[in-house]
């Protein structure tokens, strides 16, 4: 019995209930969250290794037997994507420090933190689709709390919409499980996947994977689904929104890829198909919307949809190395969306605006931040030695070998409205005649700022450059999502 | 038995929808207590009502109700009241500051360029 997979969910946990008190010691505060995250980070790494070395890793609560009890798994995917997560969590909860403000900070920023950190990892490890539910619950109900912290009156506007869409498409969610149940009469994933096989998905499981499509596509944004995000994630402040934007949706994208990939299999000519008419639609929404706004904060959110379409154009080839390009593109695009926002988050507290037409010629006073804004723009468009490229080479190459030719072309394509709508930014703040700046600027404030953004955008281009280091773990994790029975088994063997 | 539920559960789920498309708050947030009591109820019906005991271990009865689908709704039931708590002290806090429940007052990116 493995119990060491639990840490990087319990870690946060614990030090969240521990930051419940001490709420106007802000050094505590600070201090006791980065010490918490980097014991997770640890945990994580050590747990990446050990399922690189042993395989999967599988612990059943309470030493049931498998289908019997709630199964915590930790495949290659979901342990990369909790180090993942607790990494960006780390950087983004430094970039805090300056920008977030005092008044927040004393009043359970750093338990709302931690506590989407306990939710974000508990949905990516779980092995049982009702105990997904209430893990998306934890994050959930952590990210009301971060985005109307503060009750600034946008921040009380939006976020009714946005509780809104979360409570229909978890009220969806039970009714999903609730029909799964009656079906398979299991709730464990791994069960549901072998029970699914022997009955050989009649038109019922079809409809209930398209109900799946429906819950999931509503946390990740996928194309009719994704009108609530861009006016909600311009509410909260900006670390809180790089939180958001590089972990929300992509749990949602992963519970599409782990329900996609595990149980309904055995339709793809629908299904998948379904998917990725889907997943073309989605870019073609966000490129609208990226293009569309001469606002920063919206170009970036756009991109958000944009990346979500093209991890799920991977996931719904269904060969190997689609899925494996998706891995790899959704753990850049996490990488990538947070540095963007922290760094149009300095664009914005230099300038003092977020509106393009008012900016300008910022390259002659902050150069730096003008190079290191332009490798991240060119890591997101996946220009060859930074991270977005080998990811969406692999994915456009699956989809020639699923015989798509059209939908990966266009896939191409989307990178050039990708890299236009983030090089416009570059060329209205940083070319031209000096625009508005903001008169208050602390040049330690920015230094302060300017430090954890910087380190995030040197790991993207270590995690472009050095692809190849990645790549076995890659390989695990594609190998896993194309062949369940690899999961089944191990799920079932551990209850034994 | 189950016809009747199924049926109840859709008439439920049509006065929840109704009422979120309207433009109070307060007929949205009675909306959605709605959509949670009507997919409590589909868990209960998916479960099947077939079994006449509780499920409580008692001596000589073996007819018992499938217990899974109680502790799922035990569960779904304390979430939905968390959020609704919250949804309900968000719509007091947004009718105090922005003055007002009327939703189509609520359009937001009036700041985004």
């Amino acid at each position: 019995m493995n119990n060491f997979l639990l840490l990087p969910i319990l870690i946060p946990f614990f030090f969240g209930m521990i930051l419940m008190f001490g709420q106007k010691k802000i050094s505590y505060q600070r201090i006791t969250t980065l010490l918490g995250l980097f014991l997770s980070i640890l945990c994580a790494a050590a747990l990446v290794m050990n399922v690189h070395e042993n395989g999967p890793q599988t612990v059943t609560l309470g030493s049931w037997p498998a289908p019997f009890g709630i199964t915590m798994v930790s495949d290659m995917v979901s342990a990369i994507l909790v180090l993942t997560t607790l990494v960006l969590t780390f950087f983004i909860v430094w970039y805090g420090f300056e920008s977030i403000g005092k008044e927040r900070e004393q009043f359970f920023y750093y338990p709302g933190v931690l506590f989407i950190i306990t939710g974000v990892n508990g949905a990516f490890t779980t092995g049982d689709i009702f105990n997904l539910f209430v893990f998306f619950e934890v994050l959930l109900m952590a990210s009301y709390l971060l985005i109307v912290l503060g009750g600034e009156k946008v921040q009380l506007r939006e976020p009714i919409k946005y509780i809104l869409i979360n409570v229909l498409s978890s009220a969806f969610f039970v009714i999903t499980v609730a029909f799964l149940y009656s079906v398979v009469g299991t709730l464990s994933m791994a069960d549901i996947s072998l029970k699914i096989a022997e009955v050989n998905q009649p038109g019922i499981l079809t409809v209930i994977a398209v109900l799946f499509l429906l819950v999931f596509g509503m946390k990740a944004a996928i194309f009719p689904l994704y009108f609530w995000l861009p006016s909600a994630y311009s509410a909260p402040p900006i670390p809180v929104l790089a939180l958001f934007g590089a972990l929300l949706t992509k749990v949602g994208v992963y519970a599409i890829t782990r329900t996609y990939t595990l149980f309904f299999t055995h339709d793809i000519s629908f299904t998948h198909n379904l998917l990725l008419v889907l997943s073309i639609l989605t870019i073609i929404a966000g490129s609208i919307g990226a293009l569309a706004y001469f606002d920063v904060k919206q170009i970036i959110i756009y991109n958000i949809v944009i990346a979500v379409g093209v991890i799920l154009f991977g996931v719904a080839q269904m060969n190997e190395v689609a899925l494996k390009g998706a891995m790899l593109y959704l753990v850049h695009d996490m990488i990538i969306k947070a540095a963007l926002f922290m760094l149009i988050g300095i664009i914005i507290y230099v300038t003092g605006t977020t509106n393009l037409r008012k900016m300008g010629g910022l390259m002659k006073t902050y150069p730096a931040l003008g190079w290191f804004y332009l490798i991240a723009a060119l890591g997101l468009a996946g220009v060859p030695p930074l991270s977005g490229f080998i990811g969406k080479l692999l994915i456009v190459q699956g989809g020639f070998e699923a015989g798509n030719i059209w939908s990966s072309i266009f896939i191409l394509a989307s990178s050039i409205v990708v890299l236009l709508s983030v090089i416009r930014i570059f060329i209205y703040a940083f070319w031209g005649q000096q625009g508005v700046l903001n008169e208050a600027v602390q040049k330690a404030k920015y230094n302060r700022l300017f430090v954890p953004t910087m380190i995030l955008v040197v790991v993207s281009i270590f995690y472009g450059v050095g692809t190849e280091w990645f790549m076995p773990f890659m390989d695990d994790a594609a190998k896993i999502l194309n062949d369940p029975s690899i999961y089944t088994d191990e799920v079932m063997k551990g209850g034994e | 038995m189950e016809i009747i539920m199924a049926f109840v559960c859709g008439f439920l789920f049509m006065a929840a929808i109704y009422l979120i498309l309207s433009r109070s708050l307060l007929r949205i947030i009675i909306g959605t207590g709605l959509l949670s009591h009507g997919a409590h109820l589909l868990i209960l019906t998916m479960g099947s009502f077939k079994g006449s005991a509780p499920p409580v271990l008692t001596e000589g009865v073996t007819d018992f109700v499938d217990p899974l689908p109680q502790a799922l709704i035990l569960t779904a039931i304390v979430i939905s009241f968390g959020v609704t708590a919250f949804f309900l002290v968000l719509a007091y806090r947004a009718y105090q500051e922005l003055k007002t429940d009327d939703m189509t007052e609520l359009k937001g990116s009036d700041d985004i360029e």
